[in-house]
């Protein structure tokens, strides 16, 4: 370390002082921490921790997956569901660069992980080493810090301060590489958390004047809307807001990462907003007078064509991070801090209304889409099998208690839309990457984290073939998953875009699928498929009331489209219905 | 605000730490933004450096930027100024054939009028020095090209604010 200054707490928090490896400190670390899981992945540069791991298997559970993706998604589903911090590991070089996508996934959705990746020797750094790569370098725009430690003496205050920077403020990834013989070499090992770092201010003040400005333009509201996303459930904030909504009687939507932090069937909650989001609060956006932005950050697939964005409405931004206030859309009030305190300031302020006559505009609106989207997604006459009746099945059977994880594409679009939450932390997407693979490792995490929650992947046939491999790491660790593949034979997001928007030239979106109920018996783990209407209902039951892994294969419709569309580019009250 | 590109100098103070280079200028890299110049020294406070970094994009851009910049984990204060707020100083060296020195009278007449400095001279060549702004620099370049100039490098700007930046307060408050 050269001029980073920490501040730890107080003696008692030092763990004796011993002579050690580097690699045993790195144990010894994440045992501080409180970690008790581990997902990754071994080689050449990591072999003395993972050395280490063996000896203290016991206390650490490392989940070996089936590449280094895995390990960070499985990381992310664990930080997801529980809110702790994610840990994967990897070596050098290749292992390293396969982290990435899941450190970049990590930092666009703010979730905290902390990757620890094996690194060739000091002396060898810089000289085309074996599995040698700049790995610092590589992830650096991708992360929310990262150092690399070449002496066993920094490991402890680099460790602290990886887990310190990862869960606090605006959550985010943190990638520590360790030489080799760093790894090896002994020190004399002492821990104490990271408490605070000079130059860094995780979560700015709430400013009181702000937050009564805030409470003012609400009251004075006639037509006022919320918009919330993830920094409530990062937040733990969802109480808070329930009561905000409550007392002001606001409708209320979400951002795809902010769904399940109220629940579904709450009568404030209108859905959710952005390119394929609910009618109602896309048309409605542009009709509000105020609107309320609590912890999202107006991702262009939320707001459509910006110029047209809201523009008749007063902006309040409820945010932690400074830099997203005025990034995409400008705010008339913004009121830094983290959404929890804010909002419990914000609370008393508040008059008690109802807005019936606009709550009637959101229910006008709904009935349209049902009528013209819902009814066709969720009772389907035709023939085959639609996305939407699998998850009212899955709805049924779960009673909405399940964590549904979902990959990217239709059915993710699909999933979110109609999923039934009931509880937060339920809805575990990759929303800002999007990356397809997401879901299958990312639900191994969710379901060890939460074991005695029901964890159900909903995944396209396109995105489980991105990362189908961690089935293996399912047989081996029995994990008692549930997989659902939605199977339209098509990457189905980018044929529908293709019918849309170029004439119906299916560049390479359809896929000449294998035997996916033989490859899930391959690893020994249940499967079935249905083709019918008649045989799903009985499908889903037994899937959930299974106590093992179980993956379960609906052939749908081949080139359903998912509606409500937001066009890209188009205005959000320009929202089409089909 | 301003929609027009202009000149902007950010000012940054951060901890002294390998790989914060790469983390400053990967936020301009990833916005298509090319960096005019870049200065990487210590500050007035032991242990924290200063970055004075020139680009030209619109206010909204710096804005924006300078969230970006103070969002990362390491850099204490970042600010953005226009150059009528600042003291703003760059420094160039020409490498000039001695002969010429001697031979050619209007030199050393353009070295008086120009306030340069010589650093070194020899048989073989002299070492002409001039800080100044851009322009006075670029004045010389352009009077002493015709001479031949074997050897010229401008460095990045350098700036001091007209305000106060009070980074020591800060610090302060947070040993506090």
């Amino acid at each position: 370390m050269e001029n980073t200054q920490t501040i730890t707490k107080d003696e008692k928090q030092v763990v004796t002082s011993t002579r050690i490896s580097g690699s045993e400190a790195v144990v010894r670390c994440l045992l501080a921490e409180g970690v008790e899981t581990v997902y990754g992945y071994p080689g050449g540069a990591i072999m003395p921790i993972y050395d280490e791991l063996y000896k203290y298997q016991d206390k650490l559970h490392h989940v070996l997956t089936r590449h280094e993706q895995g390990a960070t998604h499985a990381a992310q589903g664990f930080a997801r569901i529980s809110g702790k911090v994610g840990v994967a590991m990897a070596t050098s070089g290749p292992g390293a660069t396969n982290l990435i996508t899941g450190i970049a996934d990590a930092q666009i959705d703010s979730t905290p992980m902390v990757c620890i990746t094996g690194q060739v020797a000091s002396h060898l750094l810089g000289s085309d080493a074996f599995q040698e790569t700049d790995i610092i370098g590589i992830s650096t725009p991708v992360t929310k810090w990262n150092h690399q430690i070449t002496k066993a003496s920094e490991i402890p205050e680099v460790i602290a301060k990886a887990f310190y920077i990862a869960k606090s403020g605006r959550p985010g990834p943190v990638l520590i590489d360790i030489t080799k013989d760093a790894q090896f070499e002994e020190f004399d090992f002492e821990y104490k958390t990271c408490e605070a770092i000079r130059s860094y201010k995780p979560v700015p003040e709430t400013q009181p004047e702000q937050v009564k400005a805030a409470a003012d333009l609400i009251n004075s509201a006639k037509k006022p809307m919320i918009v919330w996303g993830q920094g409530v459930i990062l937040g733990e904030a969802e109480e808070e807001l329930k009561a905000v909504i409550e007392k002001a009687g606001i409708p209320s939507a979400w951002t795809i990462l902010g769904a399940s932090a109220i629940p579904t069937s709450h009568p404030l909650n209108i859905g959710m907003v952005g390119m394929h989001g609910n009618y109602a609060p896309n048309k409605l956006t542009n009709e509000c007078d105020v609107l309320i932005a609590i912890g999202m950050r107006f991702d262009d697939r939320v707001t459509g064509n910006l110029a047209t964005y809201a523009k008749q409405a007063k902006v309040i931004h409820f945010e932690i991070d400074p830099a997203e206030v005025d990034k995409n859309v400008k705010t008339d009030i913004a009121v830094l801090g983290d959404a929890k305190t804010s909002l419990a300031a914000l609370l008393p302020l508040l008059e008690a209304k109802s807005h019936d006559n606009w709550h009637n505009e959101f229910k006008k609106l709904y009935d349209v889409e049902f009528e013209k989207v819902i009814k066709n997604d969720l009772h389907p006459t035709k023939e085959g099998l639609t996305m939407g009746e699998v998850l009212k099945q899955i709805n049924t059977e779960t009673k909405g208690e399940a964590a549904i994880v979902s990959d990217v594409g239709q059915h993710q679009m699909i999933a979110c839309r109609y999923a039934d939450f009931k509880v937060s932390k339920s809805n575990i997407t990759s929303g800002g990457l999007g990356t397809m693979g997401f879901a299958l490792p990312a639900a191994i995490g969710a379901k060890m984290a939460a074991p005695n929650r029901e964890v159900v992947a909903i995944i396209g046939d396109g995105g489980y073939q991105m990362t189908i491999q961690e089935l293996g790491t399912i047989f081996q660790t029995r994990v008692p998953v549930k997989i659902v593949v939605l199977n339209n034979d098509f990457l189905g997001m980018v044929r529908q875009w293709q019918q849309l928007f170029f004439d119906r030239r299916y560049a390479s979106t359809e896929l000449v699928n294998p035997d996916f109920v033989q490859i899930a018996k391959g690893y020994h783990i249940d499967a079935k498929r249905v083709t019918k209407r008649e045989e799903l209902a009985d499908a889903v039951k037994e899937m959930i009331a299974s106590d093992s892994a179980y993956f379960l294969e609906v052939c749908v419709e081949k080139e359903d489209n998912v509606f409500p569309m937001i066009p890209t580019g188009a205005s959000v009250s320009d929202v089409r219905l089909s | 605000m301003s929609q027009e590109n202009q000149i902007y100098t950010v000012s940054i103070y951060t901890e002294n730490n390998i790989g914060l280079l790469n983390r400053i200028s990967a936020i301009f890299q990833r916005r298509h933004i090319n960096i005019e110049s870049i200065v990487s020294s210590v500050s007035e406070i032991k242990g924290v450096s200063r970055w004075t970094i020139v680009v030209k994009v619109t206010e909204e851009q710096i804005k924006k930027i300078i969230g970006q910049i103070e969002k990362q984990v390491e850099v204490i204060k970042a600010f953005y100024h226009t150059d009528d707020e600042t003291i703003h100083q760059e420094s160039c060296l020409f490498k000039i054939k001695s002969d010429l020195l001697f031979d050619e009278r209007q030199i050393q007449n353009i070295i008086k009028d120009s306030n340069a400095n010589i650093v070194t001279v020899n048989k073989k060549f002299f070492v002409l020095e001039k800080s100044g702004r851009r322009q006075e620099l670029d004045e010389l370049h352009q009077k002493l090209k015709p001479f031949g100039i074997m050897q010229f490098v401008r460095s990045g700007r350098i700036a001091v604010t007209k305000d106060e930046m009070k980074i020591s307060e800060m610090l302060l408050a947070f040993k506090n």
